[in-house]
Protein backbone atom coordinates (compact mmCIF):
# COMPACT_ATOMS: atom_id res chain seq x y z
CA UNK A 1 0.00 0.00 0.00
CA UNK A 2 3.05 2.24 0.08
CA UNK A 3 2.55 3.46 -3.43
CA UNK A 4 -0.93 4.61 -2.51
CA UNK A 5 0.39 6.72 0.36
CA UNK A 6 3.10 8.13 -1.89
CA UNK A 7 0.48 8.97 -4.47
CA UNK A 8 -1.70 10.72 -1.89
CA UNK A 9 1.21 12.74 -0.62
CA UNK A 10 2.30 13.63 -4.09
CA UNK A 11 -1.14 14.77 -5.14
CA UNK A 12 -2.31 16.60 -2.04
CA UNK A 13 1.02 17.97 -0.94
CA UNK A 14 -0.08 17.56 2.66
CA UNK A 15 2.48 16.45 5.23
CA UNK A 16 -0.14 14.23 6.94
CA UNK A 17 1.49 11.02 5.80
CA UNK A 18 5.07 12.19 5.89
CA UNK A 19 6.00 10.28 2.75
CA UNK A 20 7.17 11.20 -0.70
CA UNK A 21 7.60 14.69 -2.06
CA UNK A 22 5.12 17.34 -1.06
CA UNK A 23 4.23 18.91 -4.35
CA UNK A 24 0.59 19.77 -3.94
CA UNK A 25 -0.32 19.36 -7.57
CA UNK A 26 -4.04 19.10 -6.96
CA UNK A 27 -4.39 22.55 -5.42
CA UNK A 28 -2.31 24.26 -8.09
CA UNK A 29 -4.16 22.41 -10.82
CA UNK A 30 -7.54 23.36 -9.35
CA UNK A 31 -6.51 27.00 -9.09
CA UNK A 32 -5.36 27.00 -12.71
CA UNK A 33 -8.52 25.22 -13.82
CA UNK A 34 -10.93 27.60 -12.09
CA UNK A 35 -9.03 30.69 -13.28
CA UNK A 36 -8.92 29.33 -16.79
CA UNK A 37 -12.64 28.52 -16.88
CA UNK A 38 -13.69 31.93 -15.55
CA UNK A 39 -11.30 33.56 -18.02
CA UNK A 40 -12.82 31.45 -20.81
CA UNK A 41 -16.30 32.63 -19.84
CA UNK A 42 -15.24 36.26 -20.26
CA UNK A 43 -13.27 35.57 -23.43
CA UNK A 44 -16.45 34.10 -24.88
CA UNK A 45 -18.35 37.21 -23.90
CA UNK A 46 -15.59 39.42 -25.32
CA UNK A 47 -15.75 37.48 -28.58
CA UNK A 48 -19.48 38.12 -28.89
CA UNK A 49 -19.10 41.77 -27.87
CA UNK A 50 -16.32 42.40 -30.42
CA UNK A 51 -18.36 40.73 -33.11
CA UNK A 52 -21.39 42.81 -32.18
CA UNK A 53 -19.43 46.06 -32.08
CA UNK A 54 -18.07 45.50 -35.58
CA UNK A 55 -21.60 44.96 -36.85
CA UNK A 56 -22.91 47.98 -34.87
CA UNK A 57 -25.02 45.83 -32.55
CA UNK A 58 -25.02 45.78 -28.77
CA UNK A 59 -24.29 42.10 -28.23
CA UNK A 60 -25.37 40.31 -25.04
CA UNK A 61 -26.33 43.07 -22.57
CA UNK A 62 -29.21 41.72 -20.52
CA UNK A 63 -27.81 39.30 -17.93
CA UNK A 64 -25.87 41.32 -15.36
CA UNK A 65 -24.36 44.76 -15.98
CA UNK A 66 -23.23 45.04 -19.65
CA UNK A 67 -24.14 41.33 -19.99
CA UNK A 68 -21.19 40.34 -17.79
CA UNK A 69 -22.99 37.25 -16.51
CA UNK A 70 -24.18 36.07 -19.92
CA UNK A 71 -21.72 33.16 -20.14
CA UNK A 72 -22.79 31.86 -16.73
CA UNK A 73 -26.45 32.07 -17.71
CA UNK A 74 -25.60 30.09 -20.85
CA UNK A 75 -23.81 27.52 -18.72
CA UNK A 76 -26.89 27.05 -16.53
CA UNK A 77 -29.09 26.72 -19.59
CA UNK A 78 -26.86 24.09 -21.19
CA UNK A 79 -26.48 22.05 -18.03
CA UNK A 80 -30.20 21.90 -17.20
CA UNK A 81 -31.34 20.91 -20.68
CA UNK A 82 -31.98 17.30 -21.57
CA UNK A 83 -29.14 15.66 -23.49
CA UNK A 84 -30.50 13.90 -26.56
CA UNK A 85 -28.62 10.91 -27.95
CA UNK A 86 -29.74 9.94 -31.47
CA UNK A 87 -31.11 6.40 -31.81
CA UNK A 88 -28.57 5.40 -34.47
CA UNK A 89 -25.59 6.86 -32.64
CA UNK A 90 -22.70 4.91 -31.19
CA UNK A 91 -23.47 5.89 -27.60
CA UNK A 92 -20.08 5.38 -25.98
CA UNK A 93 -18.09 7.19 -28.69
CA UNK A 94 -20.80 9.86 -28.99
CA UNK A 95 -20.41 10.82 -25.34
CA UNK A 96 -16.64 10.29 -25.28
CA UNK A 97 -16.01 12.81 -28.08
CA UNK A 98 -16.88 16.05 -26.21
CA UNK A 99 -15.12 14.73 -23.10
CA UNK A 100 -11.91 14.15 -25.06
CA UNK A 101 -12.12 17.59 -26.64
CA UNK A 102 -12.42 19.40 -23.33
CA UNK A 103 -9.91 17.17 -21.53
CA UNK A 104 -7.18 17.64 -24.13
CA UNK A 105 -7.76 21.38 -24.36
CA UNK A 106 -7.42 21.74 -20.58
CA UNK A 107 -4.48 19.35 -20.13
CA UNK A 108 -2.28 21.32 -22.54
CA UNK A 109 -2.32 24.18 -20.01
CA UNK A 110 -0.25 22.13 -17.57
CA UNK A 111 3.01 23.34 -19.13
CA UNK A 112 2.16 26.94 -20.03
CA UNK A 113 4.34 29.37 -18.02
CA UNK A 114 2.10 32.37 -17.26
CA UNK A 115 4.91 34.10 -15.36
CA UNK A 116 8.47 33.23 -14.37
CA UNK A 117 8.28 29.87 -12.61
CA UNK A 118 4.49 29.83 -12.73
CA UNK A 119 4.09 26.70 -14.84
CA UNK A 120 2.34 23.72 -13.31
CA UNK A 121 4.99 21.46 -14.87
CA UNK A 122 8.12 23.13 -16.22
CA UNK A 123 9.19 20.21 -18.40
CA UNK A 124 12.15 20.13 -20.79
CA UNK A 125 10.05 19.47 -23.87
CA UNK A 126 7.08 21.69 -23.04
CA UNK A 127 6.52 22.82 -26.60
CA UNK A 128 6.55 19.26 -27.91
CA UNK A 129 3.99 18.36 -25.25
CA UNK A 130 1.66 21.14 -26.38
CA UNK A 131 2.18 20.16 -30.01
CA UNK A 132 1.37 16.52 -29.20
CA UNK A 133 -1.76 17.45 -27.26
CA UNK A 134 -3.03 19.78 -29.97
CA UNK A 135 -2.40 17.08 -32.58
CA UNK A 136 -4.73 14.84 -30.56
CA UNK A 137 -7.54 17.36 -30.44
CA UNK A 138 -8.73 16.36 -33.92
CA UNK A 139 -10.05 13.12 -32.39
CA UNK A 140 -12.83 14.83 -30.49
CA UNK A 141 -14.18 16.15 -33.79
CA UNK A 142 -13.73 12.96 -35.83
CA UNK A 143 -15.26 10.77 -33.13
CA UNK A 144 -18.18 13.15 -32.64
CA UNK A 145 -18.85 13.34 -36.36
CA UNK A 146 -18.67 9.60 -36.91
CA UNK A 147 -20.60 8.54 -33.80
CA UNK A 148 -23.52 10.82 -34.67
CA UNK A 149 -24.29 8.47 -37.58
CA UNK A 150 -25.62 11.29 -39.69
CA UNK A 151 -24.55 12.94 -42.95
CA UNK A 152 -23.72 16.53 -42.02
CA UNK A 153 -21.68 15.68 -38.92
CA UNK A 154 -19.73 13.10 -40.90
CA UNK A 155 -18.88 15.53 -43.69
CA UNK A 156 -17.90 18.12 -41.10
CA UNK A 157 -15.65 15.63 -39.33
CA UNK A 158 -13.90 14.62 -42.57
CA UNK A 159 -13.27 18.24 -43.50
CA UNK A 160 -11.92 19.01 -40.08
CA UNK A 161 -9.59 15.99 -40.01
CA UNK A 162 -7.96 17.04 -43.28
CA UNK A 163 -7.82 20.69 -42.24
CA UNK A 164 -6.24 20.15 -38.84
CA UNK A 165 -3.65 17.69 -40.13
CA UNK A 166 -2.68 20.13 -42.92
CA UNK A 167 -2.23 23.16 -40.72
CA UNK A 168 -0.41 21.28 -38.02
CA UNK A 169 2.42 20.77 -40.50
CA UNK A 170 2.97 24.49 -40.96
CA UNK A 171 2.57 25.15 -37.23
CA UNK A 172 5.24 22.52 -36.61
CA UNK A 173 7.66 24.21 -39.01
CA UNK A 174 7.01 27.62 -37.47
CA UNK A 175 7.76 26.19 -34.04
CA UNK A 176 10.99 24.68 -35.42
CA UNK A 177 12.25 28.08 -36.61
CA UNK A 178 11.68 29.51 -33.14
CA UNK A 179 13.41 26.51 -31.60
CA UNK A 180 16.41 27.04 -33.90
CA UNK A 181 16.81 30.53 -32.46
CA UNK A 182 16.38 29.38 -28.87
CA UNK A 183 18.08 25.98 -28.84
CA UNK A 184 15.75 24.51 -26.24
CA UNK A 185 12.27 22.99 -26.19
CA UNK A 186 11.50 24.41 -22.77
CA UNK A 187 8.79 27.08 -22.87
CA UNK A 188 10.42 29.04 -20.06
CA UNK A 189 13.72 29.08 -21.97
CA UNK A 190 11.93 30.37 -25.07
CA UNK A 191 10.67 33.37 -23.11
CA UNK A 192 13.98 34.01 -21.36
CA UNK A 193 15.82 33.82 -24.69
CA UNK A 194 13.62 36.61 -26.01
CA UNK A 195 14.56 38.71 -23.00
CA UNK A 196 18.30 38.07 -23.00
CA UNK A 197 19.11 38.36 -26.68
CA UNK A 198 17.71 39.80 -29.87
CA UNK A 199 17.56 42.91 -32.01
CA UNK A 200 17.43 45.37 -29.10
CA UNK A 201 20.71 44.01 -27.72
CA UNK A 202 22.32 44.23 -31.16
CA UNK A 203 21.15 47.83 -31.62
CA UNK A 204 22.56 48.75 -28.21
CA UNK A 205 19.19 49.56 -26.62
CA UNK A 206 18.66 46.47 -24.43
CA UNK A 207 15.83 48.17 -22.47
CA UNK A 208 13.56 48.13 -25.57
CA UNK A 209 12.59 44.53 -24.89
CA UNK A 210 9.76 44.51 -27.40
CA UNK A 211 12.32 44.72 -30.23
CA UNK A 212 13.90 41.55 -28.82
CA UNK A 213 10.80 39.47 -29.19
CA UNK A 214 10.72 37.06 -32.10
CA UNK A 215 7.78 38.75 -33.84
CA UNK A 216 10.19 41.20 -35.46
CA UNK A 217 13.06 39.02 -36.74
CA UNK A 218 10.67 36.17 -37.58
CA UNK A 219 7.82 38.34 -38.82
CA UNK A 220 6.72 36.07 -41.72
CA UNK A 221 6.57 33.11 -39.33
CA UNK A 222 4.53 35.21 -36.88
CA UNK A 223 1.95 35.85 -39.59
CA UNK A 224 1.92 32.20 -40.70
CA UNK A 225 1.58 31.02 -37.12
CA UNK A 226 -1.33 33.38 -36.47
CA UNK A 227 -3.24 32.26 -39.58
CA UNK A 228 -2.46 28.58 -38.96
CA UNK A 229 -3.65 28.97 -35.38
CA UNK A 230 -6.98 30.27 -36.74
CA UNK A 231 -7.24 27.22 -39.00
CA UNK A 232 -6.09 24.78 -36.34
CA UNK A 233 -8.77 25.93 -33.88
CA UNK A 234 -11.50 26.03 -36.56
CA UNK A 235 -12.01 29.74 -36.10
CA UNK A 236 -13.57 31.81 -38.86
CA UNK A 237 -12.58 32.34 -41.67
CA UNK A 238 -11.56 28.66 -41.52
CA UNK A 239 -14.61 27.31 -39.65
CA UNK A 240 -15.46 24.91 -42.49
CA UNK A 241 -16.12 21.88 -40.23
CA UNK A 242 -19.13 23.77 -38.89
CA UNK A 243 -19.95 26.02 -41.83
CA UNK A 244 -23.58 26.75 -41.13
CA UNK A 245 -24.47 27.65 -44.69
CA UNK A 246 -23.38 24.23 -45.98
CA UNK A 247 -23.28 21.80 -43.09
CA UNK A 248 -25.85 23.22 -40.62
CA UNK A 249 -23.51 22.98 -37.62
CA UNK A 250 -20.98 20.45 -38.90
CA UNK A 251 -19.87 17.79 -36.46
CA UNK A 252 -22.01 19.32 -33.69
CA UNK A 253 -25.37 18.91 -35.44
CA UNK A 254 -26.58 16.06 -33.24
CA UNK A 255 -25.23 17.49 -30.00
CA UNK A 256 -27.19 19.45 -27.44
CA UNK A 257 -27.08 20.53 -23.79
CA UNK A 258 -23.98 19.57 -21.79
CA UNK A 259 -22.08 17.64 -24.52
CA UNK A 260 -22.51 20.63 -26.85
CA UNK A 261 -21.31 22.96 -24.14
CA UNK A 262 -18.23 20.80 -23.66
CA UNK A 263 -17.41 21.06 -27.36
CA UNK A 264 -17.73 24.83 -27.19
CA UNK A 265 -15.68 24.99 -23.99
CA UNK A 266 -12.95 22.82 -25.50
CA UNK A 267 -12.89 24.98 -28.60
CA UNK A 268 -12.52 28.23 -26.67
CA UNK A 269 -9.90 26.83 -24.28
CA UNK A 270 -7.94 25.66 -27.35
CA UNK A 271 -8.25 29.15 -28.84
CA UNK A 272 -6.93 30.74 -25.66
CA UNK A 273 -4.10 28.20 -25.68
CA UNK A 274 -3.19 29.22 -29.21
CA UNK A 275 -3.20 32.89 -28.09
CA UNK A 276 -0.92 31.91 -25.21
CA UNK A 277 1.38 30.06 -27.63
CA UNK A 278 1.58 33.13 -29.86
CA UNK A 279 2.43 35.18 -26.79
CA UNK A 280 5.16 32.80 -25.66
CA UNK A 281 6.71 32.13 -29.06
CA UNK A 282 6.58 35.61 -30.58
CA UNK A 283 5.57 38.23 -28.01
CA UNK A 284 7.99 37.50 -25.21
CA UNK A 285 5.65 35.77 -22.76
CA UNK A 286 5.58 37.51 -19.39
CA UNK A 287 8.37 40.04 -20.07
CA UNK A 288 7.52 43.75 -20.03
CA UNK A 289 7.71 45.52 -23.42
CA UNK A 290 10.11 48.14 -22.07
CA UNK A 291 12.54 47.08 -19.37
CA UNK A 292 12.29 50.26 -17.30
CA UNK A 293 10.65 50.94 -13.89
CA UNK A 294 7.03 51.93 -14.59
CA UNK A 295 6.68 48.84 -16.79
CA UNK A 296 8.69 46.42 -14.70
CA UNK A 297 6.58 47.19 -11.59
CA UNK A 298 3.66 45.41 -13.21
CA UNK A 299 3.89 41.66 -12.46
CA UNK A 300 4.66 39.26 -15.30
CA UNK A 301 1.33 37.48 -15.17
CA UNK A 302 -0.46 40.77 -15.95
CA UNK A 303 1.70 41.30 -19.03
CA UNK A 304 1.03 37.72 -20.09
CA UNK A 305 -2.74 38.13 -19.80
CA UNK A 306 -2.61 41.53 -21.54
CA UNK A 307 -0.67 40.12 -24.50
CA UNK A 308 -2.89 37.07 -24.65
CA UNK A 309 -5.97 39.28 -24.70
CA UNK A 310 -4.49 41.45 -27.44
CA UNK A 311 -3.91 38.36 -29.59
CA UNK A 312 -7.43 37.19 -28.85
CA UNK A 313 -8.76 40.60 -29.89
CA UNK A 314 -7.15 39.99 -33.28
CA UNK A 315 -8.81 36.56 -33.42
CA UNK A 316 -12.15 38.22 -32.68
CA UNK A 317 -11.67 40.93 -35.31
CA UNK A 318 -10.73 38.38 -37.95
CA UNK A 319 -13.94 36.50 -37.16
CA UNK A 320 -15.98 39.65 -37.58
CA UNK A 321 -14.30 41.00 -40.72
CA UNK A 322 -13.06 38.20 -42.98
CA UNK A 323 -15.41 36.12 -45.16
CA UNK A 324 -15.19 32.33 -44.98
CA UNK A 325 -12.67 30.47 -47.15
CA UNK A 326 -13.69 27.90 -49.70
CA UNK A 327 -12.42 24.43 -48.86
CA UNK A 328 -10.04 23.97 -51.81
CA UNK A 329 -8.61 27.44 -51.20
CA UNK A 330 -8.01 26.47 -47.58
CA UNK A 331 -6.06 23.39 -48.64
CA UNK A 332 -4.15 25.41 -51.23
CA UNK A 333 -3.17 28.00 -48.63
CA UNK A 334 -1.93 25.32 -46.23
CA UNK A 335 0.01 23.09 -48.60
CA UNK A 336 1.06 25.34 -51.47
CA UNK A 337 1.68 28.64 -49.70
CA UNK A 338 2.49 28.17 -46.02
CA UNK A 339 4.41 24.91 -46.29
CA UNK A 340 6.98 26.08 -48.90
CA UNK A 341 7.43 29.44 -47.17
CA UNK A 342 7.99 27.88 -43.77
CA UNK A 343 10.42 25.25 -45.09
CA UNK A 344 12.37 27.98 -46.89
CA UNK A 345 12.42 30.04 -43.69
CA UNK A 346 13.82 27.09 -41.73
CA UNK A 347 16.71 26.81 -44.19
CA UNK A 348 17.31 30.58 -44.15
CA UNK A 349 17.12 30.93 -40.37
CA UNK A 350 19.37 27.91 -39.82
CA UNK A 351 21.91 29.25 -42.30
CA UNK A 352 21.90 32.73 -40.75
CA UNK A 353 22.32 31.32 -37.26
CA UNK A 354 25.13 29.04 -38.41
CA UNK A 355 27.11 31.73 -40.23
CA UNK A 356 26.66 34.59 -37.77
CA UNK A 357 26.66 32.68 -34.51
CA UNK A 358 23.52 34.52 -33.39
CA UNK A 359 20.95 32.73 -31.29
CA UNK A 360 20.59 31.98 -27.61
CA UNK A 361 23.03 29.49 -26.14
CA UNK A 362 21.91 29.69 -22.52
CA UNK A 363 19.81 26.54 -22.86
CA UNK A 364 22.84 24.49 -23.81
CA UNK A 365 23.07 21.45 -21.56
CA UNK B 1 6.07 -0.56 -4.69
CA UNK B 2 6.90 2.92 -5.82
CA UNK B 3 4.83 5.29 -7.90
CA UNK B 4 6.72 4.80 -11.21
CA UNK B 5 6.34 1.04 -10.87
CA UNK B 6 2.62 1.44 -10.27
CA UNK B 7 2.29 3.58 -13.37
CA UNK B 8 4.39 1.12 -15.36
CA UNK B 9 1.98 -1.70 -14.53
CA UNK B 10 -1.01 0.56 -15.18
CA UNK B 11 0.24 1.65 -18.62
CA UNK B 12 1.32 -1.84 -19.67
CA UNK B 13 -1.96 -3.38 -18.52
CA UNK B 14 -3.87 -0.83 -20.61
CA UNK B 15 -1.57 -1.39 -23.62
CA UNK B 16 -2.10 -5.15 -23.49
CA UNK B 17 -5.84 -4.88 -22.88
CA UNK B 18 -6.38 -2.38 -25.68
CA UNK B 19 -4.18 -4.42 -28.05
CA UNK B 20 -6.50 -7.36 -27.37
CA UNK B 21 -9.50 -5.14 -28.03
CA UNK B 22 -7.99 -4.02 -31.35
CA UNK B 23 -8.21 -7.54 -32.75
CA UNK B 24 -11.37 -8.63 -30.96
CA UNK B 25 -13.79 -5.70 -31.29
CA UNK B 26 -16.40 -6.11 -34.02
CA UNK B 27 -16.48 -2.51 -35.20
CA UNK B 28 -13.31 -1.51 -37.12
CA UNK B 29 -13.61 2.10 -35.94
CA UNK B 30 -13.56 0.88 -32.35
CA UNK B 31 -10.47 -1.13 -33.25
CA UNK B 32 -8.67 1.98 -34.42
CA UNK B 33 -9.73 3.90 -31.31
CA UNK B 34 -8.30 1.10 -29.13
CA UNK B 35 -5.13 1.18 -31.23
CA UNK B 36 -4.84 4.88 -30.42
CA UNK B 37 -5.30 4.12 -26.72
CA UNK B 38 -2.49 1.57 -27.00
CA UNK B 39 -0.21 4.15 -28.69
CA UNK B 40 -0.86 6.75 -26.01
CA UNK B 41 -0.14 4.31 -23.20
CA UNK B 42 3.02 3.09 -24.94
CA UNK B 43 4.07 6.75 -24.97
CA UNK B 44 3.43 6.72 -21.22
CA UNK B 45 5.85 3.80 -20.82
CA UNK B 46 8.48 5.69 -22.87
CA UNK B 47 8.02 8.63 -20.50
CA UNK B 48 8.61 6.40 -17.48
CA UNK B 49 11.79 5.11 -19.10
CA UNK B 50 13.03 8.70 -19.38
CA UNK B 51 12.68 8.86 -23.18
CA UNK B 52 10.42 11.91 -23.19
CA UNK B 53 11.31 12.99 -26.73
CA UNK B 54 10.43 9.58 -28.18
CA UNK B 55 7.22 9.53 -26.15
CA UNK B 56 5.90 12.77 -27.58
CA UNK B 57 7.16 12.07 -31.10
CA UNK B 58 5.24 8.78 -30.89
CA UNK B 59 2.09 10.74 -30.05
CA UNK B 60 2.65 13.44 -32.69
CA UNK B 61 3.51 11.06 -35.53
CA UNK B 62 1.52 7.91 -34.85
CA UNK B 63 -1.50 9.22 -33.01
CA UNK B 64 -1.66 12.71 -34.46
CA UNK B 65 -1.06 11.80 -38.09
CA UNK B 66 -0.95 8.09 -38.96
CA UNK B 67 -3.92 7.01 -36.86
CA UNK B 68 -5.96 9.98 -38.10
CA UNK B 69 -5.48 8.71 -41.65
CA UNK B 70 -6.37 5.14 -40.54
CA UNK B 71 -9.55 6.45 -39.00
CA UNK B 72 -10.21 8.59 -42.04
CA UNK B 73 -10.06 5.58 -44.36
CA UNK B 74 -11.85 3.11 -42.12
CA UNK B 75 -14.74 5.46 -41.38
CA UNK B 76 -15.43 5.77 -45.09
CA UNK B 77 -15.22 2.05 -45.82
CA UNK B 78 -18.47 0.25 -46.32
CA UNK B 79 -17.38 -3.27 -45.49
CA UNK B 80 -19.75 -6.22 -45.28
CA UNK B 81 -18.22 -8.27 -42.51
CA UNK B 82 -20.32 -11.38 -43.08
CA UNK B 83 -18.98 -11.42 -46.65
CA UNK B 84 -15.46 -10.92 -45.36
CA UNK B 85 -15.66 -13.77 -42.84
CA UNK B 86 -16.52 -16.34 -45.52
CA UNK B 87 -13.00 -16.29 -46.89
CA UNK B 88 -11.29 -16.55 -43.52
CA UNK B 89 -10.70 -20.32 -43.58
CA UNK B 90 -9.02 -20.42 -46.98
CA UNK B 91 -6.60 -17.63 -46.05
CA UNK B 92 -5.97 -19.06 -42.60
CA UNK B 93 -2.91 -21.24 -43.44
CA UNK B 94 -0.98 -18.29 -44.95
CA UNK B 95 -1.92 -16.10 -42.00
CA UNK B 96 -0.81 -18.74 -39.51
CA UNK B 97 2.57 -19.17 -41.24
CA UNK B 98 3.24 -15.41 -41.36
CA UNK B 99 2.15 -15.06 -37.74
CA UNK B 100 4.44 -17.90 -36.65
CA UNK B 101 7.46 -16.40 -38.44
CA UNK B 102 6.78 -13.02 -36.81
CA UNK B 103 6.41 -14.63 -33.38
CA UNK B 104 9.68 -16.53 -33.85
CA UNK B 105 11.52 -13.36 -34.85
CA UNK B 106 10.16 -11.47 -31.88
CA UNK B 107 11.25 -14.29 -29.58
CA UNK B 108 14.71 -14.24 -31.12
CA UNK B 109 15.02 -10.50 -30.53
CA UNK B 110 13.78 -10.77 -26.97
CA UNK B 111 15.75 -13.94 -26.28
CA UNK B 112 19.06 -12.67 -27.65
CA UNK B 113 19.75 -11.02 -24.33
CA UNK B 114 19.77 -14.47 -22.70
CA UNK B 115 21.32 -16.52 -25.49
CA UNK B 116 24.16 -14.17 -26.46
CA UNK B 117 24.40 -11.55 -23.69
CA UNK B 118 27.39 -9.78 -25.29
CA UNK B 119 25.53 -9.24 -28.60
CA UNK B 120 22.58 -7.44 -27.02
CA UNK B 121 24.29 -4.14 -26.30
CA UNK B 122 26.83 -4.21 -29.16
CA UNK B 123 25.22 -1.54 -31.32
CA UNK B 124 24.44 0.81 -28.50
CA UNK B 125 26.02 4.25 -28.54
CA UNK B 126 27.02 5.41 -25.05
CA UNK B 127 24.99 8.42 -23.99
CA UNK B 128 26.31 11.27 -21.91
CA UNK B 129 24.15 11.27 -18.80
CA UNK B 130 24.13 15.05 -18.41
CA UNK B 131 22.56 15.69 -21.80
CA UNK B 132 18.79 15.94 -22.20
CA UNK B 133 17.58 13.24 -24.54
CA UNK B 134 16.39 15.49 -27.37
CA UNK B 135 19.95 16.74 -27.75
CA UNK B 136 21.40 13.24 -27.28
CA UNK B 137 19.29 11.79 -30.10
CA UNK B 138 20.19 14.71 -32.35
CA UNK B 139 23.92 14.22 -31.73
CA UNK B 140 23.81 10.52 -32.60
CA UNK B 141 21.45 10.90 -35.54
CA UNK B 142 23.20 13.82 -37.24
CA UNK B 143 26.79 12.69 -36.67
CA UNK B 144 27.26 8.91 -36.55
CA UNK B 145 24.26 7.97 -38.65
CA UNK B 146 23.88 10.94 -40.97
CA UNK B 147 24.09 8.87 -44.20
CA UNK B 148 21.51 6.33 -43.00
CA UNK B 149 19.32 9.20 -41.85
CA UNK B 150 19.52 10.88 -45.26
CA UNK B 151 18.83 7.53 -46.94
CA UNK B 152 15.63 7.20 -44.86
CA UNK B 153 14.65 10.65 -46.03
CA UNK B 154 15.18 9.63 -49.66
CA UNK B 155 13.07 6.50 -49.24
CA UNK B 156 10.25 8.60 -47.81
CA UNK B 157 10.62 11.14 -50.62
CA UNK B 158 10.30 8.39 -53.23
CA UNK B 159 7.23 7.02 -51.44
CA UNK B 160 5.69 10.48 -51.38
CA UNK B 161 6.33 11.13 -55.07
CA UNK B 162 4.94 7.67 -55.86
CA UNK B 163 1.73 8.38 -53.96
CA UNK B 164 1.28 11.70 -55.74
CA UNK B 165 1.96 10.21 -59.19
CA UNK B 166 -0.55 7.44 -58.54
CA UNK B 167 -3.36 9.70 -57.35
CA UNK B 168 -2.94 12.97 -59.23
CA UNK B 169 -5.20 13.13 -62.26
CA UNK B 170 -5.93 16.18 -64.32
CA UNK B 171 -9.27 15.57 -66.00
CA UNK B 172 -9.51 17.51 -69.28
CA UNK B 173 -12.95 19.09 -68.86
CA UNK B 174 -12.73 20.32 -65.31
CA UNK B 175 -12.57 24.06 -64.70
CA UNK B 176 -9.73 24.93 -62.38
CA UNK B 177 -9.04 28.07 -60.45
CA UNK B 178 -5.82 29.79 -61.52
CA UNK B 179 -4.97 32.10 -58.65
CA UNK B 180 -2.15 33.89 -60.50
CA UNK B 181 -4.48 34.64 -63.39
CA UNK B 182 -7.11 36.06 -61.02
CA UNK B 183 -4.64 38.24 -59.20
CA UNK B 184 -3.18 39.53 -62.48
CA UNK B 185 -6.56 40.78 -63.73
CA UNK B 186 -6.81 44.50 -64.32
CA UNK B 187 -9.80 46.67 -63.43
CA UNK B 188 -10.99 47.00 -67.04
CA UNK B 189 -14.76 47.05 -67.32
CA UNK B 190 -15.26 47.81 -63.64
CA UNK B 191 -16.63 51.18 -62.57
CA UNK B 192 -16.96 52.52 -59.05
CA UNK B 193 -20.07 54.67 -58.51
CA UNK B 194 -20.64 56.79 -55.43
CA UNK B 195 -24.30 57.01 -54.58
CA UNK B 196 -25.73 59.31 -51.95
CA UNK B 197 -27.78 57.40 -49.43
CA UNK B 198 -31.53 57.51 -49.98
CA UNK B 199 -31.24 58.66 -53.63
CA UNK B 200 -30.93 55.41 -55.50
CA UNK B 201 -29.37 55.05 -58.94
Amino acid sequence: MDWFLYALDYLLGAPILGLGTMVGFVWKALLLLVTLLVFTAYVLLADRKIWAAVQIRRGPNVVGAFGLLQSFADLMKFVFKEPVIPAGADKAVFLLAPLITVLLALSAWAVVPVAEGWALADINIGILYIFAISSLSVYGIIMGGWASNSKYPFLGALRSAAQMVSYEVSIGFVIITVLLCVGSLNLTHIVIAQYEMGLAHMLGVPWLTFLNWFWLPLFPMFVIFFISALAETNRPPFDLPEAESELVAGFMVEYGSTPYMMFMLGEYVAIILMCAMTTILFLGGWTAPIDLPPFTWIPGVVWFVLKLSAVFFMFGMVKAIVPRYRYDQLMRLGWKVFLPISIAMIVIVAAVLQFTGWGWHGGMA
Amino acid sequence: MTLPLFFFYLFSAIVVASALMVISSRNPVHSVLFLILAFVNAAGIFLLAGAEFLAFILIVVYVGAVAVLFLFVIMMLDVDFAELRKGVMQHAPVGIIVGLILLLELLMVAGSAFIVPEAAGAGVVPIDGGVENTRAIGRVLYTNYIYLFQACGLVLLVAMIGAIVLTLRHKPNVKRQDIAKQVARTRSGVETVRIESGKGL
